[in-house]
């Protein structure tokens, strides 16, 4: 019998508690954040549902090594305080990855209530505390030690170059970042949308590094308008951080993709998030979305077009995708939104070519049906083309979202620099450290398109290195804990 | 924040701005470019970078009044700012000892030509340009590109200056004459670079031209300059702006330029609204 009254017990009998959000039909039509956050009252009720394993399996699922089930016991507890600042010892940017980390694979695979339950809710804890800390009027900032004398250059304002920033200025270096774009928070704020991730809480997280010292600096394309060699050497940085991101979007290489119409993934929503295009004319940059739209691609930003598109006035957004639904790279819970939506799915179904008018717009595409042959180099089945079921779709706009390669404006200018064979920049795993001494990278441009937490645990272990490599400290590595993963 | 250091009014609805950026200013060659963008509301542009003045830590930017960003930015004053400037951007012209290189520049196309042409004077290479405009009155930098060039050509569509007619005559004249052309640079309105192209081909003279489509953020992140050349597609923004224009795809370029035409109508409208 299992009716013995054990607290530990009891605690399990309470479901995983959901978050409300926005309607469907209703925030199709708006650019609001669509999941609105547990209350304190329920974040308390799920925080109960942590066992506080004495071995916690999720901590070493999470990048970073957030202290999972101390800041989820501090929730219980109701001390909010303390459980933010449990996370802040770990990530400088809870907000955000409390909002896009794919948690599911992650920290909540490994729950051990998720074994026969659903997994207590970690990111859903996570973005509570970290906005129960934003409504306060004043934001405790972690306190930094003594000034080393030692100069940091980070390029790039985004996930991992935030990140390295974060952990090195509480270390008491100067830290300056060089960021191209005008605004900061990389693909933050240039690619996820503002209903996913508002930039407000970006910006918020950014200037927290901010009042803690850190500097940046805008407009500056490193390998550009200074070169890496021009930090290291002119500028006198102690150590330098490479975070560029991924870059230039891939095309399908078929006819009819410069037809005005089409659309990077990277440009649509470039210009709808960084430039506000959703504002046209408030806002200067204008983006054109036909009526019905062709997404192409079956990641998570191939999600985050097709959502856009919806709210820039679509009326028809059609996901076309070469594989199966069990292929797709996208979170479940994001594909799961943009059904609920009302975003259609093509599944198995390749485009061939894009047919357009005299005025050189699109107005159609071609597509063929795809089945799964055997498995390619990444372990998924190939998809093969089956003779004789081309078809032709009408759309006004097609976005093509089918993945980014390694931009080369930094990586050229940087002699000495190693690369791999899809030109990523090569890495000490263990440290982070390039083929230069004192250089350092992590994120997309080691990685190719990954996901911001990866970027941000590229981050902490560049940090790390960095820190004892100015200090002239030894690296003492971690027993084992995380893994790589 | 970046200050107008100077500006200068060229011809009607042309400008010329003095704007402070040292980092920009030290590293720039010809043939690269910045974007701008005037304020939090306003679209990135990419523009050329006229001259660059290193000491006194500014570059020069020359451009027409053709759309709402630019209109605004003419109405721009010294002491003003603009709020950002990136560069320099795009792979730099070719400069070398040559034996004559041939500079066209149409309209605002004189402002980027001008340091190319120096370039190529001051590598040793005997420079003629050939500069047109629809009027005496839009003919820009005469006296920049005399000093610029071994000699200099002047045509006018109307005739009110110089020679009456385009420059595809006046370059032809000088191919007719036989001169050993090495290279022909053409920077100026797509239809012009087009004709300059189509005239240089059946000679085999190699023509570069320097390609100005839309752009965002011009480091390579989305795709938007890309045209077709040689039948593969490029990023103007890194794997350009000089491209062999016997290779490049005018008619896709001149469709793709027109891509925000009413959206550009309606911008300049809000302008003229806000305006009043």
């Amino acid at each position: 019998m299992t009716e013995k009254k054990e607290p530990k017990k009891k605690k399990e009998k309470v479901p995983r508690q959901a978050m409300p959000a926005q309607e469907p039909v209703e925030r199709a039509g708006n650019f609001e954040e669509v999941p609105l956050g547990y209350p304190p009252e329920t974040a308390m009720l799920e925080a109960t549902r942590c066992i506080q394993c004495k071995d916690p399996r999720c901590v070493a699922g999470c990048p970073v090594g957030i202290d999972i089930p101390g800041f989820i016991l501090a929730i219980e507890e109701g001390d909010f305080a303390r459980s933010i600042r449990i996370l802040k010892e770990s990530n400088a940017l809870p907000a955000i990855c409390g909002r896009v980390c794919p948690q599911e694979d992650q920290c909540e695979i490994l729950c051990i209530i998720g074994v026969k339950e659903e997994p207590v809710a970690v990111g859903r804890l996570e973005r509570f505390a970290a906005d129960w800390e934003m409504a306060q009027p004043e934001t405790e900032l972690p306190e930094s030690a003594e000034p080393t004398g030692k100069k940091v250059a980070i390029v790039g304002a985004g996930p991992a170059g935030l990140t390295v920033a974060g952990d090195l200025i509480v270390k008491g270096h100067e830290v300056t970042i060089y960021e191209a774009l005008h605004k900061p928070g990389g693909v933050l704020v240039y690619g996820i949308p503002e209903f996913r991730l508002p930039k407000e809480i970006v910006y918020y997280e950014i200037e927290n590094l901010e009042k803690m010292g850190v500097k940046i600096i805008y407009n500056m394309v490193i390998g550009k308008t200074l070169t890496v060699m021009d930090l290291m050497e002119d500028e006198g940085y102690d150590s330098v951080f490479l975070g560029v991101g991924a870059g230039l979007p891939w095309f399908m290489d078929i006819p009819g993709e410069n037809l005005n119409g089409v659309y990077s993934a990277n440009e649509y929503l470039t210009r709808a998030n960084l430039m506000k295009a959703y504002l046209f004319p408030k806002y200067d940059t204008p983006l054109v979305t036909g009526k019905k739209v062709a997404v192409i691609g079956g990641g998570n930003v191939a999600m985050d077009a097709a959502r856009t598109a919806l709210r820039m006035g679509a009326k028809e957004v059609t996901v076309v995708y070469r594989r199966s639904r069990k292929e797709m790279p996208a979170r479940i819970e994001e594909i799961h939104h943009a059904e609920e939506e009302g975003i259609i799915f093509e599944l198995l179904v390749n485009p061939a070519r894009i047919i357009g008018n005299d005025d050189g717009w699109v107005t159609g595409m071609e597509c063929i049906r795809m089945e799964l042959g055997e498995p390619d180099d990444s372990g998924r089945r190939r998809p093969v083309p089956i003779k004789g079921s081309e078809f032709i779709v009408d759309v006004e706009t097609v976005i093509v979202s089918v993945g980014t390669g390694a931009n080369p404006l930094m990586t050229k200018s940087t002699p000495g620099l190693g690369l791999n064979k899809w030109d990523y920049v090569e890495i000490n795993e263990k440290t982070g450290e390039t083929s230069l001494p004192g250089v350092y990278a992590g994120g997309d441009i080691v990685r190719g398109a990954a996901t911001v937490i990866l970027a941000m645990g590229d981050g902490r272990v560049a940090s790390r290195a960095m820190h004892a490599h100015m200090m002239g400290e030894e690296l003492v590595f971690e027993e084992e804990e995380n893994g790589e993963e | 924040m970046f200050e107008i250091k100077k500006k200068t009014t060229l011809a009607h609805d042309v400008h010329s701005i003095e704007v402070e950026a040292s980092y920009i200013a030290s590293k720039t060659l010809p043939g690269q470019f910045v974007i701008i963008k005037i304020n939090e509301e306003g679209e990135r542009i990419p523009l050329t970078i006229a001259d660059s003045h290193p000491k006194r830590g500014t570059v020069t930017l020359i451009f027409q009044e053709v759309g709402k960003s630019t209109m605004q930015l003419g109405g721009l004053s010294k002491g003003d700012f603009l709020e950002d400037v990136v560069g320099p951007l795009g792979i730099p012209s070719h400069l070398e000892k040559l034996g004559l290189v041939v500079c066209i520049g149409g309209g605002i196309g004189i402002a980027p030509v001008h340091p190319v042409a120096r370039g190529f004077k001051n590598a040793g290479s005997k420079v003629i340009s050939i500069l047109g405009a629809r009027s005496r009155d839009l003919l820009i930098m005469e006296k920049e590109m005399v000093k610029a060039s071994t000699e200099i050509m002047i045509c006018t569509d109307d005739g009110s200056y110089g020679q009456k007619g385009f420059v595809t005559n006046l370059l032809e004249d000088l191919i007719n004459n036989g001169s050993p052309i090495d290279l022909v640079v053409a920077i100026g309105p797509v239809p012009m670079m087009e004709a300059v192209c189509k005239l240089t081909k059946p000679f085999e003279i190699k023509t570069m031209v320097s390609l100005n489509p839309i752009m965002v953020d011009g480091t390579g992140m989305c795709g938007a300059c890309r045209v077709t050349v040689a039948g593969k597609t490029k990023f103007v923004c890194v794997e350009g702006p000089d491209f062999d224009g016997h290779q490049v795809d005018f008619a896709e370029l001149r469709l793709r330029q027109r891509m925000y035409l009413k959206e550009e109508r309606e911008a300049i409208e809000s302008l003229t609204y806000i305006g009043e």
